[in-house]
């Protein structure tokens, strides 16, 4: 509970990142997200609470289009990123997902070496002139994933070769490594172990200072250690969204009360 | 509690010792010895079958990479070259000399055996042309001794290695009794002698009457570059039809028709292959019979559905998660699967391409179809681009051919021929088995 007040009052920016509105998706015949609209704050962590299967993951795959690798699937609604509709025809997705980067449940470096890891978004993107800038890049990226100090000397060793927390941590950095704006977190500490959690929340915390992080998490109490909004998924809808302490300690709807006392989920 | 336990022996929970099985048990334990039973008679019967295969082979062909060389060393002065010139029969003339050598040769070693010009011609053809064309284009040997290596006749071949003996010859045209005379002498001499086969391996084909003569080199050729086409077309279309299908592709109808379409493309027999061959490409575009090109194209479209099966199931193998990683930092579907998919599915891919052209290598009957059964006399196409157009066989063909063929010299050959065959389907498939497990990746 402290750890909960102390977020709130280091909330300082109100700037709306992502403005989600009126949001449906469906899987082929299954109405898998029904009229959710949120507002996703800049400089913020914003969790995503709910039993499995309530939509949180699909919910988060639609900020970023991820959903459009699955064919069945279809989004209807408004997805505002700094005003500008993601879900436009004049929307490039790979545009999009290099400013809204995204970390996965399972950690999923690249079979090659950590520098490659890391090397390849701003390859791709052309963020580096030159070796040295990349390297640069690369170090910096590290550096804010946490992981640095582990890997500096052995920057070429595989990337799958690292234990299950520093792969997660080596993935924050990839997605970083690209200069997103959103960070977007699929339970990204449900495969760890605590000492690993508790290494990925502190990073979590510490990139709420440069980016908008969203976190989709089973956790109740990682939902309350690490953001300062929660939105509580239930059966496709959105129950509630607030401030993360008013969520815990004071909530309006009885789902949520229900949910986080035990009762459902 | 206590009632309960005590009674316990009563009510079906009897104590029964782990020592010893109960009826239940022993049926189980044997229905599982019988089926460990039932499978090492399987493997022993199919390796047996193996075993005899691979001894038949082997005995069978083995004698095709010997064969019966008579070497005499022969010297020709420049005006033995001049006299024998300006005769009338030259060849002849050549053929004399060469006669006189041999006798002089076994007097000198105290065999008397009488042998006429007739007897020389039926052990080793007619050796006066090849005296004659071998000091034309050497001239500088003249005057020092040369080492001519014969190759003896089929039947003086096969009397060597027991396929013709005394008691079952007939005089003919090609051997008669009389000649084997002449054999045991040249034997005892040491002039006749079994050799290394080596124009077997880079010869070309014989005529029906010369089964000593026939060599696998030239459809070893013709297989070279079918192979190449088939490579160089089915690996490509191959893998982009598989990518795409795998993912790119919607998935509806359409697609799914197209996938069963391949699968069936699989099974479908090699001889309607060849048909399709030589309706399209020789009746309709007029590309050239018999010629590697036309061999390549076909086996090309047989080979397709199994590289596209496994390049799409090795595929399948690489991790969605992979793709996700790729999509999520962005980079585009193309660049997902060029820089971190297909490396992952390379190894996959290059084992079932291996095993499609060994496939496609061992393939007969859709060669047969397009007139794959070129007789190549002598020599080989002259020049790479040749090699495509120019008529040829193919090993397998060429098997076939010579397995068809009257003469019991053949008959050897034909078993050669599946050795050799056989030692390239065998290297193929080693080289497929090193890169799987070389680049196999674990993650």
């Amino acid at each position: 509970m402290n750890d909960m007040t102390r977020v709130e009052r280091t909330v300082n920016s109100k700037d709306i990142k992502i403005n989600a509105k009126k949001v449906q998706v469906y899987y082929g015949d299954t109405h898998a997200i029904k009229d959710v609209s949120v507002e996703i704050e800049d400089k913020t962590v914003t969790a995503f609470i709910g039993p499995s299967g309530c939509g949180k993951s699909t919910f988060l795959r639609c900020l970023n289009r991820m959903n459009d690798t699955i064919d069945i699937c279809r989004v209807e609604g408004d997805i505002l990123l700094d005003g500008e509709d993601i879900y436009d025809k004049r929307v490039d997705p790979v545009q999009l997902r290099a400013k809204v980067g995204m970390v996965f449940q399972k950690p999923n470096p690249f079979p090659k070496s950590i520098y490659d890891n890391v090397a390849y978004g701003p390859r791709i993107h052309g963020l580096a002139k030159n070796k040295a800038e990349l390297d640069e890049i690369v170090e910096k990226s590290l550096r804010r994933g946490a992981i640095w100090d582990e890997v500096k000397d052995r920057l070429d060793a595989p990337g799958t070769g690292l234990s299950g927390g520093q792969q997660q941590r080596l993935c924050i950095a990839r997605a970083v490594a690209t200069e997103p704006e959103v960070l977007l977190m699929d339970e990204p500490c449900s495969a760890l172990d605590p000492i690993a959690t508790a290494q990925v929340e502190e990073l979590i915390d510490e990139l709420r200072s440069r980016y908008s992080v969203v976190i989709v998490t089973h956790s109740m109490q990682q939902a309350a250690r690490v953001s300062q909004k929660t939105a509580f998924f239930h059966l496709g809808n959105l129950v509630e969204f607030g401030e993360t302490g008013q969520i815990f300690t004071n909530p309006v709807d009885p789902r949520t009360e229900s949910y986080i006392t035990g009762r459902i989920g | 509690m206590t009632d309960a336990s005590m009674q316990s022996p009563e009510t079906g929970h009897r104590s029964v010792s782990l020592t010893v099985a109960d009826a239940h048990t022993k049926k189980r334990a044997n229905a599982e010895k019988r089926f460990r039973a039932y499978g090492i008679v399987a493997i022993a019967t199919g390796l047996f079958f193996l075993i005899v295969l691979f001894a038949s082979i082997l005995s069978q062909g083995i004698p095709a990479f010997q064969r019966t060389v008579v070497s005499v060393d022969f010297t020709l002065s420049a005006a033995q070259r001049d006299e024998a010139e300006s005769t009338l029969f030259k060849t002849k003339a050549y053929s004399n000399l060469f006669i006189a050598q041999l006798s002089k040769e076994l007097e000198d070693q105290g065999i008397s055996v009488d042998f006429d010009e007739a007897a020389i011609e039926r052990l080793l053809g007619k050796i006066g042309g090849t005296i004659r064309t071998y000091y034309a284009d050497n001239p500088g040997k003249l005057g020092d001794p040369v080492k001519f290596d014969l190759a003896a006749s089929s039947r003086v071949d096969g009397y060597f290695k027991g396929r013709v003996s005394r008691d079952t010859l007939q005089d003919s045209r090609f051997l008669q009794l009389s000649d084997l005379d002449l054999v045991d002498a040249l034997k005892q001499a040491g002039i006749i002698k079994q050799a290394f086969n080596w124009p077997f391996i880079t010869g070309a084909d014989s005529g029906v009457d010369n089964p000593g003569g026939a060599g696998i080199g030239a459809s070893v050729i013709g297989s070279f570059f079918m192979m190449l086409v088939v490579l160089g077309l089915s690996l490509p279309i191959g893998v982009a039809a598989s990518i795409y299908l795998e993912e790119f592709a919607p998935q509806n109808r359409f697609t799914d028709l197209i996938e069963v379409n391949i699968s069936n493309l699989a099974a479908v027999p090699s001889i309607v292959f060849g048909i399709l061959g030589l309706a399209v490409f020789i009746q309709f575009m007029h590309l050239p019979q018999s010629a590697p090109l036309v061999g390549g194209l076909v086996l090309t479209l047989m080979t397709l559905p199994t590289i596209i099966i496994s390049t799409r199931a090795s595929l399948k193998a690489v991790p969605p998660s992979i793709r996700d990683a790729a999509l999520g930092v962005g980079a585009s579907k193309m660049q997902a699967v060029f820089h971190h998919v297909l490396p992952l599915a390379a190894p996959g891919i290059l084992t079932g391409t291996i095993i499609g052209l060994a496939q496609a290598l061992g393939e007969t009957a859709p060669l047969l179809l397009i007139g794959m059964v070129g007789f190549v006399a002598r020599g080989y196409p002259d020049g790479f681009l040749a090699g495509f157009t120019e008529p040829n066989s193919a090993m397998p063909a060429q098997i076939y051919t010579w397995a068809a063929r009257a003469d019991v010299g053949f008959y050897e050959k034909a078993w050669g021929g599946i050795i050799i065959l056989l030692m390239f389907l065998l290297t193929m498939n080693i080289i497929a088995i090193i890169l799987r497990r070389r680049f196999e990746r674990r993650w």
